[in-house]
Order: structure tokens, then C-alpha cells, then sequence
């Protein structure tokens, strides 16, 4: 126990002497997810807002053709726009992208509207597009409204209530709460998370066992009266320790920073308030002696200090892909799923921010299924460790 | 007391060790004299235990290196080669680092540490951090990190190299001290005449085996030779050694 604590207090000091590399690590990945996060929202809150509230310019060949209609369009926050001839520039000034759409009124088109014809109007759009989509949307449902419109008083006219040819009423309810909503954008955080979690503890992972030996102070250590696992477990214990001083200043900075986002615009309320972080803290707890074990393994199997910066970048890349497919197949949180760590935490933290019921066994299996698994590479760690291998 | 019998050790294909014998008693300074390559170090690592041998026994006041390897380093002092230092640390938190995983009891630790500190002249640069010492004041404060529990054996691997003139005279007389508190002292060299003025005993080793050992003045006989540099030339091509 004694060597255990020495190594570990010695590693520590010796970290927190290293100021810049301490401030990387404790700084950078912390602060890399909700800086990122904040642009991301930001952005889209932008975009949300600015289409939905900005008057839109619609071009229109043959305005003079449509009075009525150009009003009805007026009301519902859109200028028209003259100055295309005809069907063919419009086709191509959207091809060319100079507009997103045009909106085409044949000459024909009031006389057809008198003789109660179907009266024709063209949108050209490009759908590929999806700023222009979003428009083209907007003008699509005020030329349905206006269809609508018409077509009760057409009825009314022939003393038929517009009532009639509406059979069936459609009433929608969203069962989604604005938290629900927010699980797609905030299903990242996990990411950012146990990024920055492995950041805290990846120096540390590769000092204690690459740097040690391109220092020359591994082979001197080992010559020690000490046993050899023990002072691997030291060293793990000492990544575990800004491993969750990272993941802690993350959980806090994302804290703050969801405050200052104006998410209620996105009708986002992601339920992260301080006994939520120190929830969701709590279920990443355990990950942190597997992400420990983890890099202090691959970084031991590494003959230099850049190699194992190299592979513990892809290391990086690794918990994602539970998470990514996890998005991509919109999986539930299961029994079965509960024992992939980071898959776990991700889909339990989804719960918790969703503001959903946690089902505790599923907390539970995920606790020992990750813990376990991170015991078990620390003592292969341990093992590792009496190779003689391990001195390259 | 150290005894090495019959030890082999492969890497991959090389035979980098095959079949070294010798003993180092105590109160003596024993020296590993061979060319570069010879199995000097690989030798020296078996016994303070960071390798294996493949066939062959080693042990260190009768503690085996492969069976009893924790023993075997209690009672053992190591200084392997190009020794790395912790740069954050001060040179103080460097050897009582060491003190501590070797098990030095707490209320003797301070007084230990102090100890060697005097003993190795390193007091002025102690409470500094080590990173940009000088080749010189590094192998002290790793050789008194080595030394801070007090080992009956010691190895040192190259302790030399590197250093300049005055650095290697106090190490030198360091040694010698040693040698007369009745400790036995191991270490290696490719240099003659630094084996010549300091050891009691020489091994010379070549090809991964031992070409002849014994004092000075026996293997100035048994080779024929009027000094020793002629000495470890014969002794070493009876060896078949290529140059």
C-alpha cells in the first residue's frame, strides 16, 4: 500500500509541476466541448430564427397576372419581386443559384381561376438545397393556404359549407417534450465527456510508461525493492485522479455554458441542473480507471513518446464508435446494451438530460460491467509490467 | 556478495550472453571489462533483475534473481545505464522518491536521505530541480538514489561515461569508500586503464563469454603480457573475437 501511495503522490507532483502539459489537459478538453457546442447552436439557433422571422423576397414572373394572390403573399410577410421575363430565365437563374426560387404565373392563369379550373402556377426550386428548401416551404403552404381559401368561398357561394369536404379532421399531438428534443443535439455531450476525461489522464498514461522508458527512469525503477504491480497501480491511480478532475471542470463548464445558450429559442430544455451533473458525474465515475487502464496498456506496448501519442489519439476515436452507432440505429437504452461501456453512459445520460425516468438497474450493470472491465486491463497492466519486454 | 554461474541469454536470434561465470565478493570492486557489445550490460541486468536469464543461475547474497527477485533487489543498489532522472523533481525529491519505494522506514528516512546527500557532495544542488544538471551532477544524484537504502551490493553499469576528469576522480574515491565499509562492488567498463587503477578483480568478457578473469596480476601472467591493454587484446581474441 505504501508503494502504491508513493508512486501515486510522486506522479501527482510531478504532473502538476508540468504547468503546460497540466493546463492542457485540464484545460482543453474541458473547454473544447462546450466552446464547440455553443458554435454549433449558436448557429443553428441563427438560421432558425432569421428564416422563420425574415420577410422573404419571392421573384415572380407574371405578377400582373395574379393581383390577389401578390397581396395574399404581402400578408403573409413576403414581397414580391418582379423583373424575370419568363418560365425559361427563372429555370435557369435557379440552376445558377442567383435566386433560391421563383414563382412562374402563366398568362392563363386568372382566366382559368374564372371558369373554376384547376388555375396552374410553377414553383421552381432546387431541392438540394436546404436553406432554399426551407423557402420554397414557406411559399408552398401560403399558395395552399390561399387554395384554401378560395376554394371555401367557391363552396359558400353554391350555399355548401366548406365544412363538407373536410372529412376527416387531423389533431396532432406531439408527445415529445421540449427536453425530449433536445436529446439529438445534446446526444454529443457524452462524446465530449469522455473526451475530455481520456485528455486528463493521457500525459500522465504516456509519461508513466513511454516517457519513463525514453527517459531512461524506467529501467532504474524497476531495479527497486518494489513490486512491479504495484507501481503500475500507482501510476493509474495517478491518471485517475486528473481523469476526474477533467471530467468534473467539464460537466461544470458545460454547466455553465447551456445557461448562457439561448436553447429555449430551439424549444430545447435540456434538464442538466447541478443534481443532474453530479448524476451523470457519477455514472462516468467508473469509465475513468477503464479509460486509465486503457491508455496506460496501449502507451506500455509503445517504444517512444510520439508513438504513443499516436496510437492514443486513435485510442481517442475508439468510445466513440459505440456512440456513433448508437445515433445512427436511434437505439434505446436495453438490458444488453447496458454492459458496452460509453455506450452506457451514453445512453443513460441521454435519459437523465431527456429528463426520463433512470431505471437503476440498468445504472447498476452499468457501473460493474464498466468497473470490472477497467479492474481487468489494470491487472493486465499489473502483468505487463513483469515482462521484461517492456524495456525495448 | 554476488555470483553469476553459467548464465545464457538470447534476443531474437542474437546470443547475446552464453555461459558467463564469475563472482564478486565482498569488500572487493570487481570490473566488467569488454568491448563494446560484449554482454556487459545484459549481464549486469540479469542481476539486478530487469532480465531473465535463458538458462543459468544468479544470485545476490544467496537470493536468486529469478526466484527471489525482490530479495535480491533489497540487498542491491543499481545504476543502469544513461540512469534517467525525474526533471520536475529536485534532486532531494528525486532520492527520497527511491528511499521511499525502497521501504526506508519513515522516522529514518530524513536522516537517510541527508545521509547519502553528504556522502555524494550534492548538497549545493539538493532543493534543485534536475532538469539541466550537468552529465556530472546527474550520475551523482542517481547513484545516491541508488545507494539510499544502504545496499550491501552494488552495480553500476558504465558509472563513468560521460563524466569529466574531476567528476570521475570523486567518483572514484566514492567507490573506494564503499569497497572499505566491506561492500561488494560490480561495475563495467570498455575503458582499461579505469578498471586498471580501481578493481580488484577483472572479468573480461567478449563475444557474450568470459575470456579470462582473475586480479591484475593474473591475467598479466597468464596472458604473457607486459600491461594490460595487451592483455585484454590476447585475452579476448582467444575468444574468437573479430574486430
Amino acid at each position: 500500500m505504501r508503494t502504491v501511495g508513493t508512486v501515486f503522490c510522486k506522479e501527482v507532483l510531478d504532473n502538476i509541476r508540468d504547468r503546460r502539459t497540466l493546463l492542457s489537459a485540464l484545460l482543453m478538453g474541458p473547454l473544447f466541448g462546450p466552446v464547440l457546442f455553443a458554435f454549433v447552436i449558436n448557429l443553428s439557433i441563427d438560421r432558425a430564427i432569421s428564416s422563420a422571422e425574415k420577410t422573404l423576397e419571392v421573384p415572380v414572373v407574371g405578377a400582373e397576372f395574379a393581383p390577389n394572390l401578390q397581396r395574399y403573399l404581402e400578408s403573409r410577410n413576403m414581397t414580391v419581386v418582379e423583373g424575370l421575363e419568363s418560365y425559361e430565365t427563372a429555370v435557369e437563374s435557379v440552376k445558377l443559384g442567383t435566386h433560391d426560387l421563383v414563382l412562374v404565373i402563366p398568362a392563363e392563369f386568372g382566366e382559368q381561376l374564372r371558369n373554376s379550373l384547376p388555375a396552374r402556377i410553377e414553383l421552381v426550386s432546387n431541392a438540394a438545397d436546404t436553406a432554399a428548401a426551407r423557402d420554397a416551404n414557406r411559399v408552398r403552404s401560403a399558395l395552399q393556404s390561399y387554395s384554401h381559401e378560395l376554394a371555401s368561398y367557391r363552396l359558400m357561394a353554391r350555399g355548401v359549407s366548406p365544412i363538407v369536404v373536410r372529412p376527416i379532421s387531423i389533431d396532432e399531438i406531439d408527445v415529445s417534450t421540449s427536453s425530449g428534443r433536445s436529446a439529438i443535439l445534446l446526444g454529443m455531450m457524452s462524446y465530449f465527456f469522455i473526451f475530455a476525461m481520456l485528455m486528463g489522464g493521457m500525459y500522465l498514461a504516456i509519461d508513466t510508461t513511454a516517457g519513463e522508458r525514453e527517459r531512461g527512469s524506467l529501467e532504474p525503477l524497476l531495479a527497486l525493492p518494489a513490486t512491479r504491480g504495484r507501481l503500475m497501480f500507482g501510476k493509474i491511480l495517478a491518471a485517475c485522479l486528473f481523469m476526474i478532475l477533467a471530467l468534473f471542470l467539464s460537466m461544470v463548464s458545460f454547466y455553465f455554458a447551456l445557461r448562457f445558450m439561448p436553447l429555449d429559442k430551439l424549444g430545447l430544455t435540456p434538464n442538466f441542473g447541478p443534481q443532474a451533473v453530479l448524476l451523470a458525474f457519477l455514472m462516468f465515475l467508473p469509465f475513468v480507471l477503464l479509460g486509465a487502464s486503457l491508455m496506460t496498456l496501449v502507451a506500455s506496448f509503445t517504444k517512444s513518446y510520439k508513438e504513443a501519442q499516436t496510437w492514443l489519439g486513435f485510442l481517442m476515436l475508439l468510445p466513440t464508435l459505440p456512440i456513433l452507432v448508437a445515433s445512427l440505429l436511434n437505439l434505446r437504452p436495453r438490458t444488453e446494451l447496458m454492459f458496452v461501456p460509453s455506450l452506457s453512459q451514453h445512453l443513460l445520460l441521454i435519459d437523465l438530460v431527456k429528463n426520463e425516468p433512470i431505471n437503476l438497474l440498468y445504472v447498476l450493470i452499468s457501473v460493474l460491467s464498466t468497473l470490472s472491465l477497467g479492474a481487468l486491463l489494470a491487472w493486465l497492466c499489473a502483468r505487463l509490467y513483469r515482462r521484461e519486454g517492456l524495456l525495448g | 556478495m554476488i555470483r553469476v554461474d553459467d548464465i545464457h541469454k538470447h534476443f531474437g536470434k542474437v546470443h547475446a550472453v552464453r555461459g558467463v561465470s564469475f563472482s564478486a565478493p565482498n569488500g572487493r570492486i570487481t570490473g566488467l571489462l569488454g568491448p563494446n557489445g560484449a554482454g556487459k550490460s545484459t549481464t549486469l541486468r540479469v542481476l539486478y533483475t530487469v532480465l531473465k536469464p535463458d538458462a543459468g543461475a544468479a544470485s545476490i547474497d544467496g537470493k536468486d534473481v529469478v526466484t527471489e527477485s525482490l530479495e535480491a533487489r533489497r540487498v542491491t543498489g543499481a545504476l543502469p545505464h544513461g540512469s534517467g532522472l525525474y526533471p520536475h523533481l529536485s534532486a532531494r525529491e528525486n532520492i527520497l522518491y527511491y528511499a521511499r519505494l525502497c521501504g526506508v522506514p519513515r522516522n529514518k528516512i530524513d536522516e537517510q536521505v541527508d545521509g547519502i546527500i553528504e556522502l555524494l557532495d550534492i548538497k549545493d544542488i539538493a532543493h534543485r530541480r534536475t532538469k539541466g544538471f550537468s552529465q556530472g551532477q546527474r550520475t551523482r544524484v542517481a547513484l545516491a538514489r541508488a545507494l539510499v537504502h544502504d545496499p550491501q551490493n552494488i552495480i553500476l553499469d558504465e558509472p563513468t561515461n560521460g563524466l569529466d576528469v574531476m567528476a570521475t576522480r570523486a567518483l572514484r574515491k566514492l567507490i573506494l569508500t564503499l569497497k572499505d565499509n566491506g561492500r561488494c562492488i560490480l561495475l563495467s567498463s570498455h575503458v582499461m586503464q579505469e578498471v586498471g587503477a580501481l578493481c580488484d578483480d577483472i572479468v573480461i568478457i567478449a563475444n557474450g563469454q568470459v575470456a579470462i578473469s582473475g586480479t591484475a596480476d593474473d591475467i598479466l601472467n597468464d596472458t604473457n603480457c607486459d600491461d594490460l591493454e595487451e592483455a585484454f587484446v590476447t585475452a579476448i581474441q582467444r575468444t574468437g573475437y573479430d574486430d
